[in-house]
């Protein structure tokens, strides 16, 4: 599966690569091998393997069976430490940074230069500088990184990398917080670092960009490497096939259902935080019964502080909220929630699940007023563990019993139950928040189908996602939104992916948009 | 402090900003201006307590077990772990130092109050770091053996010795005291001359300079070797990351574990220097001696925003109303007076930082305390005991906010489980 | 949460026992290296422990801790950590004990003299607790501090005021408020052999008991706390309003504490004097993290520390120093709530295999979230 190259110039080699964990095996004989000086893309979808394949190649988890090799020598990494000494370097998706600190101490953290027995400032301040103007990062060293914007704490993070002499660096999903002049900035960044002779191993599901960016890319499917390739050798459509491993699932919607009859009404919607920053900017749409409207973007665009202040969790500096015409910005979440308001959140471990209760219990949540699973103050434990039964027969929920607690299941499981209870009690709104994101591909279909069913019925939704096939395919009206204004109305009929992916990084100037 | 438990009110309120740190010279106007407003209030209400040398030098002796308590909070917290078991492992610190005080003299019982400090600090780590369990309860816990096991001891040790009963050790001797030469008598003078601001900044140095324990001079320099060693050493780094960013510091290679281990039993051995320090300058041990210090000591470190000067200051400020209410009734009836002063110039500054509600609750209380002042003769003396605790309560509720606690304060940290 | 099977039965009760357990290995080391003998220890309180009058004084010592923990327990369900139950205890027993002993209630018939009793308490127990819910909720200051805090001010502002309201008591340097006359005060049970009664109140405890378990499992309300103590984000977004959750629960709690000084109030002492008993707030902490906040489980809990507190009072006279016990329990404590972490963990992760086993075991990781 390697690429044909003489011995002695991979950078790194990964040679079956096995790691279980208890119920599950992460990786399952993985054999990459990355050239020396490339920039080598590594693709799968979300819960493919990719993170705890890096982890492993960063010390962070043990491999259960096979060899890395380094530039030729083997290794056996116990701890980070000892893969930061053998010149391997992780920037990770989440940004691993202190927000108190400065940008200095959090670069040498771990790897202080010395004067006697205290800290060598002076000495860390002028490494960082030259490092920092000898592969245009620009960063200030004092600096607090909670001063910093997203694009500036990513450099700080390459910086980290090599400030301990890194030479070869791995990119997790870097491109996933970003706007689009940060991105070509990166990309930038990237050309440096490699002309400079470094190796980066960059992880993405963005499959245009890897496809500009990446001098090799290796697939991996659930747990192992599938194939390995040349960019000029593939299209995005065929990489995606080899990511999912069949024909991708369309999301096609049939017949139109929308309808003449206002829904949910957002109108001039502003959030601003507390520095001032406005993260939401005059936000207004109408959504019809039947109507789903979907909202493209890359995260971090205002997304998230949208669907909390139509939930009620979050207040707007100005705006109204209506649901089927009464103003129900002043009303709290309950109120909203009886009113018919359905949320499915975009992070079911913190928002949409009690992960230590039981399933029937999780049922309960967010409908503690309501039948079935309440009787005036009392709680109805027999009606809420039927209608949790229902629930798990009706979405195809995969779980031993109703008296497991949530954690015990699978994301794609979890998701399911917490569609098909949302979707309980006839909601007159479904605000989905990424409904599909972690989620298997079966799940996926399962879910599309219930909101295309739901919709049917009149179920107006709003749908957040960064999943552009989900988008195209499940709205009927289709939205970008970045840095907080919706910026293009687009149609889904006739967009394409490239198009709105251009318009939702805001590189749509050349481009004409429907 | 919201450590564990729920962020109620923490995110509603519109996050300010927090204060950018004064530069030196503004932090000395402040000091002075506030010297000046109480040499006003003594001078209208006669009360020479309010600033003499005599009080500053007690305030002092009561401010080191509460500045040593708040450091140990400190040291703790800054690696992210609570430490409410303070009070408890200066209970341990009271019964060590009571145990080698009376024996080999107060040097021996520091040392030894320290060990028992220490070994408190290390069980709490123990049950926080390794094994997970809740900071608060894990603190609760301590709090609730450390005073049992003391007595046990002290019945088991103490009755039969000379001088010691059930509850109570011999006594121990004081640790020597130091002067600075020359100064005593040329201040003393000045002091009596009862002139505004200077004798009271007369009386303010004296307190400061005569008779001082070189237990308070270690305490001291323990403060300033605190700043140092946690803010330019690649020590100090790593523990503050792991308080900061746990998961971050163990991606570059921070045993965070390790180090969060050194924290709370440093935290374990600050509490027991408090201790001793406690029970040698009340030459014994006492049963229940601590008196929630080890809480008070977690308010000064709070007032001082996890900073060892502030943490001083705050300190300073529990200790000086500790020690006015052995001072007389007029002494604290008269601090009526300034309390009402500093909540009404809190309120103007509130008022200014456009904190409307809190400058009207300020300045409510503000006004409530003067008319109490002036419509008293004295406090009763049941409640001058509570002043500490009631000024304590007077800075959480008006000021808790501005404060930037380090980010993962109080979260069970697992190796591996990147959050 | 899961099922009653014999496994779950089982590894509820191991973290307990083997607490228990551990805690007398570690006070029999303490007895052998002071010299005494932890056989003739347990021999003297088994002894002790037997006598009719101090199985009524353990009964009646696990009615008070039983309250004191059932107030704790409704916080800890909210991870709020009331430590304030000892001042608010203390508060609502001495102006109870000033209400019911005023002059002027003499004439007002018994009955009402009781309820109007224990509301006052009630009430006060819930104010004093009330504060430090204000200052959480508008001002975010820990509940830790403030309610310590409180618990210091409620001990001289208690001073005070028993100074207002006292009487002295006869033949003693004591003082306490005027004692209750007979129409308001509650008979006790008689217990076979003793002299000394068992508190008639010990069915208002039983009663706490069984309101909590039924609000807690069976209503809305009680349900709306286990989310917010389970995940607040999760709360948050199903619709809870947690600010006004924070405030109920700690007037709740407040209003619980405000009962534990009552069975010894209106059963025996009658009047609140300088020696009514302290320190059982803090008792009711422990009792509620041995019985991990399960009615039945703190109810074990509260008899077990009532036996140890009463048997140990035969153990001075035996030559070992009572704070054995005490050791002890601070010992139980923390052992205790390390075993139930120990036990959570162990559970979690057989649930988590035995799911996966159940349902084949899948080749991709069990996606949590953003990627894996």
């Amino acid at each position: 599966m390697s690429t044909d190259d003489p011995p002695g110039t991979h950078a790194v080699e990964l040679a079956g690569i096995t790691k279980r964990f208890p119920g599950v095996i992460a990786n399952a004989d993985v054999n990459i091998a990355v050239r020396a000086g490339t920039v080598h893309a590594i693709v799968g979808e979300n819960g493919a393997g990719k993170s705890t394949l890096m982890k492993i190649l960063y010390g962070m988890q043990r491999p259960d069976e096979g060899t890395i090799t380094v530039d030729g020598t083997r290794v056996d990494f116990h701890s980070p430490a000892d893969a930061i000494r053998a010149g391997i370097g992780m920037v990770h998706q989440h940004f691993m940074l202190a927000d108190n600190l400065t940008v200095l101490e959090n670069v040498v953290l771990g790897s202080e230069p010395r004067a006697g027995v205290g800290l060598d400032f002076r000495a860390a301040r002028k490494k960082i500088r030259e490092i920092s103007t000898s592969y245009g990062l620009d960063v200030d060293p004092d600096r607090l990184v909670d001063d910093l914007g997203v694009g500036e704490r990513q450099r700080v993070e390459i910086l980290k990398v090599l400030y301990r002499g890194a030479r070869i660096l791995i990119l997790d999903e870097p491109t996933a917080v970003l706007v689009p002049q940060e991105v070509d900035e990166l990309f930038g960044n990237l050309r440096e670092l490699k002309a400079e002779g470094l190796t980066i191993l960059f992880i993405s599901h963005k499959l245009d960009e890897v496809l500009s960016v990446a001098d090799d890319i290796t697939v991996i499917r659930r747990g192992t490497t599938v194939s390995s390739v040349r960019p000029g050798e593939v299209t995005a459509r065929q990489l995606a096939e080899l990511m999912v491993g069949s024909a991708l699932p369309v999301p096609e919607l049939r017949e139109s259902t929308v309808t003449d009859e206002p829904v949910l009404q957002a109108d001039g919607l502003t959030v601003v935080t507390a520095d001032g920053r406005k993260v939401l900017d005059d936000v207004s749409f109408t959504i019809h019964a039947g109507e789903v409207l979907g909202i493209a973007g890359v995260e971090g665009n205002g997304q998230a502080e949208l669907v909390e202040t139509l939930m009620g969790i979050r207040a707007p500096a100005a705006g109204t909220v209506r649901l089927k015409g009464e103003d129900i910005t002043r009303l709290s979440t309950r109120r909203r929630r009886e009113a018919g308001m359905a949320y499915i959140p975009e992070d079911r471990h913190r928002q949409g699940l009690l992960l230590e209760a039981s399933l029937w219990e999780n049922r309960v949540l967010g409908h503690q007023t309501r039948p079935p699973s309440v009787r005036g103050p009392l709680l109805d434990r027999r009606g809420a563990k039927a209608d949790a039964q229902r629930i798990v027969d009706e979405y195809d929920v995969r779980t031993p019993s109703i008296d497991v607690a949530a954690t015990a299941l699978s994301g794609g499981n979890q998701q399911k139950f917490i569609v098909g209870r949302e979707m309980t009690g006839n909601p007159v709104v479904l605000i989905a928040s990424h409904p599909t994101r972690g989620v298997d591909v079966g799940a996926q279909a399962a879910i599309w189908d219930h909101i295309r069913r739901a919709r049917a019925e009149h179920l107006a939704v709003l749908m957040i996602s960064a999943d552009l096939d989900e988008l195209i395919g499940m709205s009927d009206t289709l939205a970008v939104i970045l840095r907080g204004r919706l910026v293009s109305w687009v149609d889904p009929k006739s967009v394409t992916p490239q198009e709105l992916g251009s318009a939702m990084t805001g590189a749509g100037d050349s481009e004409e948009v429907a | 402090m919201t450590a564990t438990g729920l962020s109620v009110g923490v995110e509603t309120a519109p996050a300010v900003r927090p204060a950018r740190r004064l530069a030196a010279r503004w932090y000395l106007l402040i000091v002075l201006a506030g010297l000046a407003v109480v040499s006003l209030v003594r001078v209208i209400t006669g009360a020479e307590d309010l600033t003499s040398s005599g009080t500053v030098g007690a305030a002092l002796t009561a401010a080191v077990p509460i500045a040593m308590a708040g450091l140990g909070g400190l040291w703790a917290e800054r690696a992210g772990v609570v430490n409410i078991g303070l009070e408890g492992m200066m209970v341990l610190g009271t019964w060590g130092a009571g145990f080698a005080g009376y024996q080999w003299g107060p040097w021996a019982g520091l040392v030894f109050g320290v060990v028992l400090g220490a070994l408190g600090g290390l069980l709490h780590a123990i049950a926080t770091v390794t094994f997970g369990v809740d900071h608060i309860i894990s603190g609760v816990a301590i709090n609730l053996l450390a005073p049992g096991a003391a007595l046990f001891l002290s019945k088991q040790y103490f009755s039969d010795a000379p001088g010691g009963g059930q509850k109570q050790s011999p006594p121990i001797t004081d640790a020597p005291r130091v002067s600075i030469p020359g100064l005593s008598s040329a201040l003393d003078t000045l002091e009596r001359k009862h002139w505004f601001l200077v004798s009271d900044l007369a009386g303010l140095l004296r307190g400061l300079t005569v008779n001082v324990s070189l237990l308070t001079i270690i305490a001291v320099l323990l403060l300033v070797g605190t700043l140092l060693v946690l803010w330019r050493t690649p020590f100090g780094l790593r523990l503050r990351s792991c308080g900061e960013a746990p998961v971050a510091a163990e991606s570059l290679g921070v045993n965070v574990y390790k180090y969060k281990y050194y924290a709370v039993i440093g935290s374990g051995v600050f509490a027991g220097i408090g201790g001793a320090f406690l029970a040698i300058s009340s030459s014994q041990f006492r049963d229940g001696q601590t008196g929630g210090r080890g809480f008070i000591g977690l308010a000064a470190m709070i007032f001082g925003n996890w900073r060892p000067g502030g943490l001083a200051a705050g300190a300073g400020l529990f200790g000086y109303t500790d020690a006015m209410q052995l001072r007389g009734s007029d002494a604290v009836h008269a601090l009526l007076l300034l309390l009402a002063i500093a909540l009404l110039v809190l309120a103007v500054v509130q008022f200014l930082a456009r904190h409307r509600v809190i400058s009207a609750v300020a300045a409510v209380l503000g006004v409530a305390f003067g008319w109490w002042y002036f419509a008293s003769d004295q406090l009763p003396p049941e409640l001058v005991g509570s002043a500490p605790y009631v000024v304590t309560l007077l800075v959480l509720a008006l000021a808790a906010q501005r404060l930037r606690m380090p980010k993962a304060d109080g979260k069970i940290y697992r190796r591996g489980e990147a959050v | 949460m899961s099922r009653l099977t014999p496994r779950t039965v089982l590894l509820g009760l191991a973290a307990p026992l083997g607490a228990l357990v551990f805690a007398a290995l570690v006070c029999a080391v303490i007895l052998i290296a002071t010299g005494h003998s932890p056989a003739d220890t347990v021999q003297a309180m088994i002894t002790s422990g037997k006598r009719p009058r101090t199985l009524v004084n353990s009964l009646n010592s696990a009615t008070n801790y039983y309250l004191s923990a059932v107030a704790v327990a409704i916080g800890f369900r909210m991870n709020l950590f009331n430590i304030g139950v000892d001042g608010q205890y203390r508060m609502a027993a001495l102006l109870a004990a000033g209400f019911a002993g005023a002059t002027w209630i003499d004439s007002v018939p018994g009955p009402i003299r009781i309820i109007g009793t224990i509301m006052v308490a009630m009430i006060v127990g819930a104010a004093w607790a009330g504060i430090a819910a204000i200052l959480k909720v508008a001002r975010g200051v820990s509940e830790v501090i403030s309610t310590i805090m409180l618990n210091a001010i409620a001990t001289y502002l208690g001073q005070y005021l028993l100074l207002k309201l006292a009487v002295p008591v006869a033949g003693s340097n004591n003082i306490g408020t005027r004692p209750i006359t007979e129409g308001g005060q509650i008979p006790g049970f008689d217990w076979p052999g003793s002299t000394s009664k068992v508190y008639g109140l010990v069915i208002l405890a039983v009663l706490v008991g069984v309101v909590y378990w039924f609000v807690l499992t069976r209503t809305r309300f009680g349900f709306d706390i286990k989310a917010t103590g389970m995940s607040e984000s999760a709360a948050v977004a199903s619709g809870v309003s947690v600010k006004r959750m924070v405030l109920y629960s700690m007037l709740l709690s407040g209003g619980i504490a405000g009962l534990v000084g009552m069975p010894q109030l209106l059963g025996s002492s009658h009047s609140y004097s300088l020696d009514f008993p302290a320190g059982l707030g803090f008792i009711g902490i422990a009792v509620a993290l041995l019985g991990r906040n399960h009615p039945a489980g703190m109810a074990l809990a509260a008899l077990l520390w009532g036996v140890l507190d009463n048997a140990a009072n035969s153990l001075d006279v035996a030559g070992v120093p009572k704070e054995i016990v005490a050791i002890m329990q601070g010992v139980i404590v923390l052992s205790v709530v390390v075993a139930y972490e120990l036990v959570r963990r162990y559970r979690v992760r057989y649930e988590q295999q035995k799911v996966g086993r159940e349902l084949g075991m899948t080749r991709v990781p069990a996606a949590a979230g953003v990627g894996a």
